[in-house]
């Protein structure tokens, strides 16, 4: 049985002209570690929020351990909640704010500093419970945050962006600590981003969202090889994906596809020569910038990503030969954008 | 550049309270010429008479029940305006006009509603059959009545800008803290009592402290409805001043009365600035 399913749930504001969440129907699996993925403006805050019971849904259904929840209220639903402000309580210390969520379900005081003690224990802040949430940093208050979403052993965790108040390289190990966290929790976990990588590295599913609808739901594998639709093919990845016009359609090449010939090309591949504008380099690789030349692609800008221990060196206005193999390359529907063909895994 | 300004205080603040304070230690009387120091002989002589304590006494019974009436009303009233609805901002309006409007009109119209004659409320609570033809109490002339009277209309008069104070307070907790209180599962009752009053507490302590200054130096309801009476009940310090030394002519008691608040009203200030400020830093 699915911890949460959600039906055709559907979120229309009375202003906007097109809904905030369309038509959403999905499923976790026990134990997963479920990330929703869009630009802002896609509706994976609202849908979360949804399912937390903080907004109504216009139609569908939320399910959650199989009941259905609609018309339940956030404190009936025995979720959590991790907020992107983390929404710690300012005026309480990092104990009472841990020992909240069971003095509000009525949790006898010796039970509550037992549980509140194994939190505070299981992220590292027994140091730091006299504390109130404006002495501590940014880390400290995400753990603080944590703390008091598992403290009471929600049945789901519903996370909004944890990371993105934190400094690029405290993020990276919160990232980390969060992931190998929810595997011993082993708690269904919904994870809210906008950040690719979070989403890649800690996503067992990916459900990809744009104006509200889902695009793709997948493991992180599947939707980065075989994008559903143009739109997953350029959110995904950096640089983007390729998208090169031809007679039959739109066909998709991500940049480490794009190889250069020399030294490559075992494999049944399409050779293509790219006139280089400029390279970047970025330690590991290089990104080539450049624009085709030459049928079938010819004037359309491409992007290869290339290894730095390559040995050629791409001088701007020279030409050199790539080649894509054949098996990676993707096609799309030119007026649906939706994938035509599944090669490779499918 | 700061010399307008600075003219502006002393004639405006500081003369008056120089005047004040040189009235309380001589022997000035309207009418009379000349100052003569006394020392604190008009201060000895006020607290002395019962007038003055029972009046300081009051004073305090007045200040505490409308301030406590106020912050109970206007917290209700922002819980009750704080969220978006339908008409929200045209009943935001008429809870303002008891502050925009001059004081005097609104304790003029209270003076009537209030009046033993012909009073509104009595003669609602006689067709309620509530009270018995021309057996409505007089809600001006019986001491304890017209105690409970002013402090009524006075809270009324005070509520519409605790209430502002307060709804602007309510503005500033960021959505997402009872949002996840109400995740954590905590109900209505808990949610306000534990995470959004607490949270309210420096700017509630603002508005406290306007509200008790502008009570302890207020006259003007007092004045219109029953003028410190029936029998000096409803006299409160600043009325005492005014009746003494204006009314009664010795100006230098009437100084020594209002000097009296000075140190008390700082004091009050001060803590209740610094609760304020812990508040804030805790």
């Amino acid at each position: 049985m699915a911890i949460l399913e959600t039906r055709n749930l559907t979120k229309i504001y009375p202003r906007a002209d097109i809904g905030a969440v369309a038509d959403v129907t999905l499923a976790t699996r026990e134990g997963e570690f479920l990330v929703l993925l869009g630009p802002s403006g896609s509706g994976k805050t609202t849908l979360l929020r949804m399912i937390a019971g903080l907004e109504t849904p216009t139609s569908g259904e939320i399910r959650i351990g199989g009941e259905l929840v609609n018309d339940r209220t956030p404190r009936e639903r025995g979720i959590a909640m991790v907020f992107q402000s983390y929404a710690l309580y300012p005026h309480l210390t990092v104990l009472e704010n841990i020992e909240f969520p069971l003095k509000s379900r009525g949790v006898p005081k010796a039970a509550r500093i037992e549980k509140a003690g194994w939190a505070a224990g299981l992220l590292g802040l027994v140091a730091l419970l006299e504390r109130k949430p404006r002495q501590l940093s940014g880390g400290e208050r995400q753990r603080v945050a944590l703390a008091r979403a598992i403290v009471r052993e929600p049945s789901l965790f519903l996370l909004d962006e944890p990371l993105s108040n934190l400094d690029a390289k405290l993020r990276a190990t919160a990232r980390e600590e969060l992931e190998q966290f929810q595997k011993r929790m082993g708690t269904t976990t919904v994870y809210v981003t906008h950040d690719q990588v979070e989403a890649m590295a800690m996503g067992d599913r990916i459900v990809v969202m744009n104006l509200g609808r889902v695009r793709q739901i997948g493991t992180p594998a599947e939707v980065y090889d075989d994008p559903a639709d143009t739109f997953v093919a350029t959110f995904l990845g950096s640089p983007p994906m390729n998208l090169l016009e031809a007679p039959d359609g739109v066909i998709g090449v991500r940049p480490e596809h794009l190889m250069p010939a020399e030294g490559g090309g075992r494999d049944a591949s399409r050779r293509v020569a790219l006139r280089v504008s400029h390279e970047e380099y970025l330690g590991a690789e290089r990104i080539v910038y450049g624009a085709f030349e030459g049928p079938p692609f010819a004037g359309q800008r491409g992007v290869s990503r290339v290894a730095s221990t390559h040995a050629v060196h791409f001088a701007p206005g020279s030409v050199h030969e790539f080649v894509i193999p054949e098996r990676h390359v993707r096609t799309f529907d030119r007026q649906t954008g939706l994938a035509t063909r599944r090669a490779g895994r499918a | 550049m700061l010399a307008p300004a600075i003219l502006y205080v002393v004639a405006l603040v500081g003369l008056p309270l120089f005047l004040a304070a040189l009235y309380s230690v001589g022997d000035v009387r309207i009418g009379s010429s000349g100052w003569r120091f006394v020392g604190l002989q008009n201060f000895r002589s006020v607290v002395s008479s019962p007038g003055f304590r029972r009046a300081l006494f009051d004073s305090f019974v007045f200040t505490v029940s409308a301030q406590a009436l106020v912050l109970v009303g206007a917290t209700l009233l922002a819980l009750a305006l704080k969220d978006s609805f339908r008409g929200r901002r045209s009943i935001r309006f008429v809870i303002l006009l008891p502050w925009v409007a001059p004081v005097s009109l609104g304790a003029i119209g209270w003076k009537w509603i209030l009046d033993s004659i012909y009073s509104v409320l009595s003669w609602v609570l006689v067709r309620l059959r509530l009270v018995e033809p021309f057996g409505a109490p007089m809600w001006l002339g019986e001491p304890r009545l017209a105690m409970l009277s002013v402090i009524l209309v006075h809270a009324w008069h005070m509520l519409p800008f605790a209430t502002v104070i307060l709804l602007a307070g309510w503005t500033a907790i960021p959505r997402d803290i009872p949002e996840a209180a109400e995740v954590d599962g905590a109900g209505f009752f808990r949610r306000l009592f534990a995470i959004e009053l607490p949270m309210m507490r420096p700017i509630m302590n603002v508005a406290l402290l306007f509200g008790v200054v502008f009570t302890f130096t207020d006259m003007t309801v007092i004045y219109i409805l029953t003028r410190g009476g029936p029998h000096d009940s409803t006299q409160v310090l600043p009325s005492l001043a005014f009746f003494t030394g204006i009314l009664g002519s010795d100006l230098a008691a009437g100084a020594a009365i209002s000097l009296f608040l000075v140190p008390l009203l700082g004091a009050a200030a001060v803590w209740i600035l610094r609760a304020a400020h812990r508040a804030e830093v805790a």
